[in-house]
């Protein structure tokens, strides 16, 4: 265990733990975007800095990621942090200027609008968090969809923007995504996953018993083969066993 | 097949048998086969000489090597020739009959193949007068005339892997590690973090196995050291590679070459291939119980893998995305395991601090910075080439003394150090020692050893716009403040330097830089303003030039400048006409100038380059 | 399943960790990377197909579209900058008629650019397959063109 210091705050914590887990745990607030605590941390959207000092020097560091250690000081708000979070939420707001997640996200820092000229503001919803790739990878085991291109071009996308053989439709990305760039749309027994570069449609399962559609083939199939079940175990719903 | 050395007694014996086997006296032909002189024509020029000495019958008795890069680049190409040790430059293919018949048979020197110092009018016969070598000091370069990368003799020769067996039989790997933290060997790749000091966190991290890699993902633009050193003498990084290896616990290496550099993966798998025939690679090195394997891999064209955590996941056959490095490499680095990398400058010094001792590399150099450096000395300088140069030197002795001041007499502005990373330095700081801290210090860095010379004729905004489309290009793109923040930047001066700037676009840019520092995931986007903000503080007034007059001093930012025919000088060839891809220009009958429209005029440059009387300015 | 593809994949004993010399080699022999080997990469490695495709389009050294018959490289390098190497590239757009990274509707060249060659005291430098051309100005283009 060791004890550090959140503006002002003496917490304890254990040594293999982040600043912002330690932060979390005791109701101090620090911004994300990036960040789940079922994934691996990931570094990429900067909003979580803080400002940190040991021995005199200070720095400023992605709290998602700082291993805690004896002494060390945090501070979520100072002046210097405070800028540098504004300076991200307007770069994000530039590329997202009309995503509500984000408009509301940057109102709350006091950021109506960027400072760039409007000519170059752009309008998408990706964030490029990583979150839906490294939940596909992570979580579901799939790794249908990745992060490709680099820097400026970058987006998430399935192999050669054709729907992913490796896609079982269960939504898991439309779920995690925080700003909506990826749907899932339930109807008529088709899903269709999508984000505004590339989309997969699944056949949904229809119960035998109540006659609801209810998760796509392609998923419970998978599911089914991965734990061994019978072929007719998915044919009754949940709700109907 | 190479004899495979068992002992540390057979690397003496077997260096002592080659240099008694070659004839003191006996002539002796270099040529540099570096790729500045491949590109001028040592190829045929190599070619020619076999030719000339088997028709004049001499095949036996005049040797012939091509050896990597001498440095001196705008001469090339480069021919030595013993015994006299006589330096000719810019040799063409012609000039073989006359070499061989006055030079090799009759030992007389040609007089206009000699060096001529354009300020004096001075001729030079040996490579050590010639002013451009005079004042450097070439501990690890220069070795570079004596090598034929592809024969590990002329290594051994020098001393080669001497300094290996030295260490495998005479010193424990804690003896090595104090003896280059006592040299004080700093990384030249760029971080300039002290070599023992990291040697020694990985040696004592936990975890096996432990790796070593030779970094020569040199991407800085206008820097070609680590490449001519690997080219020309792979072995001095090969040797340093197996010293760090034995002195950190490691058995397993990576040499990291940029894809753009095929010649020196090739010289490199040569070298690896005749240093395993020979035993210093591979089970059991010199009968010492040490193994270590060696990999060679190829960049795949990414700057930003020149970082040593996306280096790392391009190892793993991951995209060469970085990572935080609160844990550092040295505890968590390939697959996890403890690893270090060094610059392959970095390790070929280790050999020489091995075999003269950390006293010796502690005379060379500053306080801070010790031992020599090898600078890309590139731009609008007079000799262009690589030069090796004792930490301390002033930037104004590298140009002028060795680089032999500016091409076409005009007027110096700047010299950027540090590539991307780095920044300007005005000529106000020409006095400032080459030295890590220092330049630092003046908002630049020592990077991997850039001088890029800038003249009258450069605008700093282009240069800092150039900059920023460089590293937009190469940013992974994995965090917020360096994908967007440098896009921003750029779009900015992209602005700017169309006379679109406004009065607020600095502050935004400083504001920017900001947060590029204190928030970017890597030293790519840390950095990345360094070329702003260091233009902006040496030269703001080009800046308010470009924002507020619309003009641009230097006469550079096509929209701001115009192309115009002097109509004294114009004799009406019709050369620039012709020449013209909008046909803006008009011919206008004999002896009369031409008329340019400028409503057509694109800007190009074309009009000018093509006109031999200089007829043609630009405002 | 192509012979040649799985015997890269074999020279490198399947590493995982050499996926980028593989596809190295890969682009070599085809001159450029091809939807089917790919798929192979993935299947005979175990590399999930979407990680082959993020390093595929990662790294500038692929490229995904055929190639032309001639690779023209410009050097876009600092030294070569502050002598004017923009003019040089601009001239050569115009002149073949497609952007950097473009290949030429009759596949006769391909435009790449690069962030230095080495040999600075050439520049600016323009490299047509193993050819190098320095001291280059734009109004040397289409001379220049014409050899190939």
């Amino acid at each position: 265990m060791v004890t550090i210091n959140i503006d002002g705050q003496k917490l304890e914590a254990k040594e293999e733990q982040t600043i912002l887990e330690v932060a979390r745990e005791n109701g101090i607030y620090i911004p994300t975007l990036c960040y789940n605590e079922n994934l691996a941390p990931y570094g990429a959207c900067r909003l979580c800095s803080v400002e940190i000092s040991k021995g005199g020097r200070s720095r400023i560091v992605a709290s998602c990621l700082y291993p805690v250690e004896e002494g060390l000081e945090v501070k979520t708000n100072s002046p210097r942090v405070v800028s540098n979070r504004r300076m991200i939420m307007e770069l994000l707001l530039a590329r997202c200027s009309q995503n509500e997640v984000i408009k509301r996200l940057a109102s709350e820092m006091g950021v109506e609008q960027p400072p760039f000229r409007p000519e170059y503001w752009e309008d998408e919803d990706c964030i490029l968090c990583g979150l839906c790739v490294r939940t596909c990878e992570e979580i579901v085991g799939r790794s249908a969809i990745s992060l490709v291109n680099r820097g400026v071009n970058r987006e998430v996308a399935p192999p050669f923007l054709e729907p992913s053989a490796d896609c079982i439709g269960c939504g898991a990305c439309a779920y995690v995504c925080p700003t909506g760039a990826i749907k899932m749309d339930d109807k008529d027994g088709t899903r269709v996953v999508y984000a505004s570069n590339w989309k997969k449609e699944f056949k949904l399962k229809k119960c035998k018993v109540c006659g609801n559609y209810w998760a796509p083939e392609e998923q419970l199939e998978y599911i089914r083969k991965k734990l061994n079940l019978p072929a007719d175990f998915f044919d009754v719903c949940p709700n109907c066993k | 097949m190479l004899q495979k050395l068992k002992s540390k007694r057979d690397v003496e014996n077997l260096r002592k048998k080659i240099v008694a086997k070659r004839e003191e006296g006996k002539p002796l032909v270099t040529v540099c086969n570096g790729t500045g002189c491949h590109a001028s024509g040592s190829v045929a020029v190599i070619e020619a000489f076999r030719q000339e000495i088997g028709r004049q019958e001499l095949a036996d008795k005049v040797a012939i090597k091509a050896t990597g890069c001498h440095g001196f680049c705008e001469r090339g190409p480069i021919v030595v020739i013993q015994p006299g040790d006589i330096f000719y430059q810019q040799v063409k293919v012609d000039d073989m009959p006359q070499i061989v018949a006055e030079t090799i048979i009759q030992g007389n020197v040609i007089d206009r193949l000699l060096y001529v110092d354009p300020a004096t009018g001075k001729k030079y016969v040996h490579p050590s007068e010639v002013p451009f070598y005079r004042s450097q000091r070439r501990i690890v370069f220069g070795n570079n005339g004596e090598i034929a990368p592809d024969n590990i003799e002329d290594y051994i020769a020098l001393g080669g892997y001497s300094a290996l067996a030295k260490v495998l039989f005479d010193k424990s790997p804690e003896q090595v590690i104090e003896e280059v933290k006592k040299s004080g060997l700093r990384g030249r790749g760029g971080g300039g973090f002290p070599a023992g000091r990291k040697w020694e966190s990985c040696r004592n991290a936990p975890g096996e196995p432990k790796y070593v890699i030779a970094n020569c993902d040199e991407g800085d633009p206008g820097v070609y050291a680590n490449r001519s050193l690997l080219e020309g003498n792979p072995h001095s990084v090969l040797e340093g590679l197996l010293i760090a290896a034995y002195a950190i616990g490691s058995h397993e290496g990576y040499i990291y070459v940029r894809n753009e550099y095929p010649l020196a993966v090739e010289n490199a798998t040569i070298a690896i291939k005749q240093a395993e025939e020979s035993g210093f690679l591979g089970k059991n090195i010199l009968g010492s119980g040490f193994d270590f394997i060696v990999h060679i891999n190829r960049g795949g064209g990414a700057f930003v893998c020149g970082e040593s955590t996306a280096l790392m996941a391009s190892l793993e056959g991951r995209v060469g995305e970085p990572r935080a490095k609160y844990v550092h490499t040295a505890e968590k680095g390939l697959w996890d395991k403890p690893s270090n990398l060094n610059n392959v400058e970095t390790l070929a010094n280790v050999p020489l601090i091995i075999n003269k001792g950390a006293d010796w590399f502690t005379a060379i150099g500053t306080e801070g910075s010790k031992g020599t450096k090898i600078f890309s000395l590139v731009g609008k300088v007079n000799n262009t080439g690589l030069v090796e140069v004792p930490m301390g030197m002033t930037l104004r002795e590298v140009i002028y003394d060795i680089g032999g001041g500016i091409k076409e007499g005009k007027r110096f502005k700047g010299v950027q150090t540090g590539g991307p990373s780095g920044g300007v330095i005005p000529e106000s700081m020409l006095d400032m020692p080459v030295d890590f801290d220092e330049l630092t210090k003046a908002g630049s860095m020592m990077g991997s050893g850039g001088m890029i010379v800038m003249d009258e004729d450069t605008c700093m905004v282009d240069t800092a716009r150039y900059f920023l489309t460089f590293l937009e290009e190469e940013s992974c793109g994995k965090c917020v403040p360096c994908r967007e923040g440098i896009k921003r930047m750029r779009q900015i001066l992209d602005d700017i330097t169309e006379g679109k700037g406004e009065e607020s676009d600095i502050e935004l840019l400083e504001r920017i830089s900001a947060t590029l520092k204190d928030t970017s995931l890597c030293a790519l986007g840390a950095t990345a303003a360094n070329p702003v903000l260091t233009t902006l503080h040496y030269f703001r007034d080009e800046y308010e030039a470009h924002i507020k007059d619309k003009r641009c001093p230097a006469g550079v930012c096509k929209a701001l400048i115009q192309y115009y025919i002097i109509d004294e000088k114009c004799v009406g060839c019709r050369l620039c006409e012709k020449a013209c891809p909008v046909e803006a220009i008009t011919f206008m009958g004999k002896k009369k100038p031409v008329v340019l429209d400028q409503s057509k005029c694109i800007k190009c440059g074309i009009c000018k380059d093509v006109c031999n009387l200089g007829a043609v300015g630009v405002k | 399943m192509h012979k040649k593809v799985a015997a890269i994949i074999n020279k490198y004993d399947a590493d995982k960790g050499q996926l980028i010399s593989i596809l190295q080699d890969i682009q070599a022999e085809f001159h450029y990377l091809r939807k089917k080997d790919l798929t192979q990469v993935s299947d005979t490695m175990g590399v999930p197909l979407s990680q082959v495709y993020s390093v595929a389009t990662f790294f500038k050294a692929f490229t995904l579209k055929p190639r032309g018959k001639h690779l023209v490289n410009v050097c876009l390098g600092t030294a070569c900058h502050v002598r004017g190497a923009s003019k040089v590239l601009e001239q050569i757009e115009r002149s073949l008629k497609v952007s950097r990274g473009e290949t030429t509707s009759d596949l006769k060249f391909t435009l790449e650019t690069v962030n230095c060659m080495g040999c600075c005291a050439l520049g600016p430098v323009v490299k047509i397959d193993d050819e190098y051309f320095g001291e280059m100005n734009a109004g040397k283009v289409d001379s220049l063109l014409a050899q190939y």
